[in-house]
């Protein structure tokens, strides 16, 4: 992507939010957009790094009754088929149903689905060390975090770990939109540059072409949580079609992904 | 070679196979120097000086283990005793905690405080310490525990601390926990997060157990003093289990000593109806920290229930996992009918209204005298007084205050 000189874009969307066919049909919409990656989110019931849009979207899917084992299985048909073809799948998923779940299982299933790669937000680098030997045993990429508060040394121990990408959250918080970017991302992007030649991808706060022109040049990605997720809440509003809603988070994607070349 | 179970956790946070730290990387570093921080306090003597100061002189310790000589005979059996953490300043152990992490809090030049709150009393606790280190205070409290708990809330607030209703979710103590650890989130550099139960990531169960272990230790020298031995039965009701820990802890290598831990049975055994984790939990992760957690095949938490709002949990404290698993201490269930008899008995007989969370505790202990000897002494942790709960009570026995 950089020999392109842009940036790759990398929408989430919260999987089973309303329902499994809904996210299906955002899944071909996005990757009719051309978007690089797409996040999928697994519903949980306890979320601790997702602001409030977030969190509602995961309570409208268990809501509906979200299970693990369906996705699986509606990806796996997706990727099947010949008419569709989807970029590489990330997933961002809790320790919590991974373990539950049975992480050989996890594992195995998520690869046999499609996922090229997962994100486990609270199993921080210090526990993830038997973990990431299973993810590659997997075939699976486990992208680690790095947040402003991580200290340089903790960082180093990190990448190490790390494959895929490096996931940079820009601000000390949760997910969710937020007006600016932090001014001391470009440093922190920066030296993370130094420590590691795995592609940088920033998260958290990111809703704006703008934004994207702040990091263009020092990070390799960004993705975009809670400015795409807020608008599957409109799928519950009988004023506007399920259509409407899908073409408006298209019309979304495409002026995003305009912007990755700047 | 035999394993000392009083020497948990390691130094990343492991009891057996529990507890650990399952948290966003951002909080990573904050715990770490928290635990640096922790550990540096204990061995500090002038922090230990002036904690043991505070204990003393503000909370009022050593409380009395207090021999129930009516209920004893009511029950029949094995002599029931009572170590009387409802006797604390603001009526429950949760106040040994917050004063202990309130000046760690100072210690580490922070001056903010935010903490979650079930039953009202670990907010009020964190409120009241707070307010003696000139603390700014913010507690999460679901909407339906503020319906529960008013007099706690009005408490509060009267002491100067924000109380911040939660409406995610079940609206309980688990909807709280998360969000304070995203307050916690994007501001743990000015802020410290005073969890009110042996539960979270390393060093929080550490750290909480031992800062309630002041209830075990008092309560072995006063049963030593008292009956000129340990006690053959020590019970203690258990929601995150904080007051459980503490009195467990120091009794841990006692062999001869019988641990019961009490959790909240609710309607019974059905998923939805109990918040009886360590009965019907699997493994898995929660708030931060590995152990037993009331969930769906997929890891999702499960809804609980319990008359009781400080019972009202779905997980449970990674020490208790590892007790649970050793065998060291047994755990049992009590259903929100048999909690409304303790408590009705216990005020009936002793002229003590306990509350709704120790009366757990206390209803197990009514059946274990029954079945003990004379010269047994079973001791049962008091560990919050009921003045919170009696409205509750009172509507569901129907009556108008
Ligand atoms: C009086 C009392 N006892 C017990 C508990 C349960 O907490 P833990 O299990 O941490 O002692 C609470 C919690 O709010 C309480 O207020």
């Amino acid at each position: 992507m950089s020999s392109e000189g842009r940036m790759a874009f990398m929408p989430f969307i919260t999987a089973g939010d309303p329902d499994l066919d809904t996210t299906v049909a955002v899944l071909k919409e996005l990757a009719n957009c051309g978007v690089d990656l797409i996040e999928i989110g697994f519903p949980y019931s306890d979320p601790i790094a997702d602001g409030p849009v977030i969190q509602e979207s995961y309570t409208r899917a268990l809501n509906n009754h979200f299970q693990v084992h369906e996705l699986f299985d509606v990806l796996k048909s997706l990727s099947s088929d010949q008419t569709t073809t989807l970029p590489p799948l990330v997933g961002m998923v809790s320790y919590a149903i991974i373990f539950r779940y049975g992480a050989e299982k996890f594992l195995n299933e998520a690869s046999a689905a499609g996922f090229s790669g997962l994100i486990v937000p609270d199993l921080p680098g210090d526990e993830a060390l038997e973990f990431s030997q299973k993810t590659q045993l997997a075939n699976l990429d486990l992208v680690q975090l790095v947040s402003p508060l991580t200290p340089e040394d903790r960082t180093k121990r990190i990448v190490q770990s790390a494959s895929g990408f490096i996931y940079c959250i820009s601000v000390a918080g949760t997910t969710g939109v937020r007006d600016e970017l932090p001014a001391e991302l470009t440093v922190h992007l920066e030296s993370l540059r130094q420590l590691t030649d795995l592609p940088l991808a920033v998260g958290f706060g990111i809703s704006k072409p703008e934004h994207v022109d702040t990091l263009r040049g020092k990070a390799d990605g960004f993705i975009i949580g809670s400015a795409i997720v807020k608008q599957f809440a409109a799928f519950s509003d009988s004023n506007q079609t399920r259509e409407e809603v899908i073409s408006s988070i298209g019309n979304y994607a495409t002026e995003m992904m305009s912007a990755t070349r700047g | 070679m035999t394993t000392i179970l009083s020497d948990v956790p390691d130094a990343s946070g492991r009891f057996g196979e529990f507890g650990r730290r399952f948290v966003p990387e951002t909080l990573m570093h904050a715990l770490e120097e928290l635990t640096q921080e922790y550990e540096k306090a204990k061995q500090d003597e002038s922090f230990q000086s002036e904690l043991n100061d505070l204990l003393k002189h503000y909370v009022g310790r050593p409380n009395p283990l207090y021999f129930a000589e009516r209920l004893t005979k009511h029950c029949g059996g094995g002599k029931i005793y009572f170590k009387r953490e409802d006797l604390n300043h603001t009526g429950a152990h949760k106040i040994n905690n917050t004063i202990g992490q309130a000046l760690l809090t100072v210690r580490m030049g922070k001056k903010r405080v935010i903490a979650e709150t079930g039953a009202g009393q670990h907010g009020v606790a964190s409120a009241v310490a707070c307010a003696r280190f000139g603390l700014e205070c913010i507690v999460y409290m679901g909407e339906e525990d503020i319906r529960r708990q008013k007099l706690n809330v009005f408490n509060m607030k009267m002491m100067g601390a924000e109380v911040r209703a939660v409406t995610s979710g079940s609206k309980t103590l688990r909807d709280a926990v998360n969000d304070a650890m995203r307050d916690w989130m994007s501001s743990v550099e000015s802020t410290h997060y005073i969890i009110g139960s042996v539960i979270g990531p390393h060093p929080f169960p550490m750290m909480v157990r031992d800062f309630q272990s002041v209830i075990g230790k008092e309560t072995r020298a006063q049963c030593l003093e008292q009956t000129g031995k340990l006690p053959d039965q020590v019970i203690a009701c258990v929601g995150g289990g904080s007051n459980s820990a503490g009195m467990f802890y120091p009794f841990i290598d006692d062999e001869s000593v019988k641990l019961i831990g009490v959790e909240a049975g609710g309607r019974g055994p059905e998923p939805g109806e109990h918040a009886s984790t360590l009965s019907y939990g699997a493994k898995g992760v929660l708030h931060g920290s590995f152990g037993y957690v009331l969930q769906d095949s997929d890891g999702q938490t499960q809804d609980v229930h319990s008359i009781s709002a400080g019972l009202d949990y779905p997980g449970v404290g990674p020490e208790h996992s590892y007790w649970k698993d050793s065998g060291r201490v047994n755990y049992t269930a009590i259903t929100d009918n048999e909690a409304l008899e303790g408590f009705q008995t216990m005020a009936k007989q002793e002229g003590i209204i306990p509350a709704i969370e120790s009366s757990h505790a206390i209803a197990h202990a009514m059946k274990v005298a029954r079945e003990a000897h004379s010269n047994e002494t079973i001791v049962v942790c008091l560990s919050g007084r009921g003045d919170k709960d009696v409205n509750e009570v009172a509507r569901l026995l129907g009556q108008e205050i």
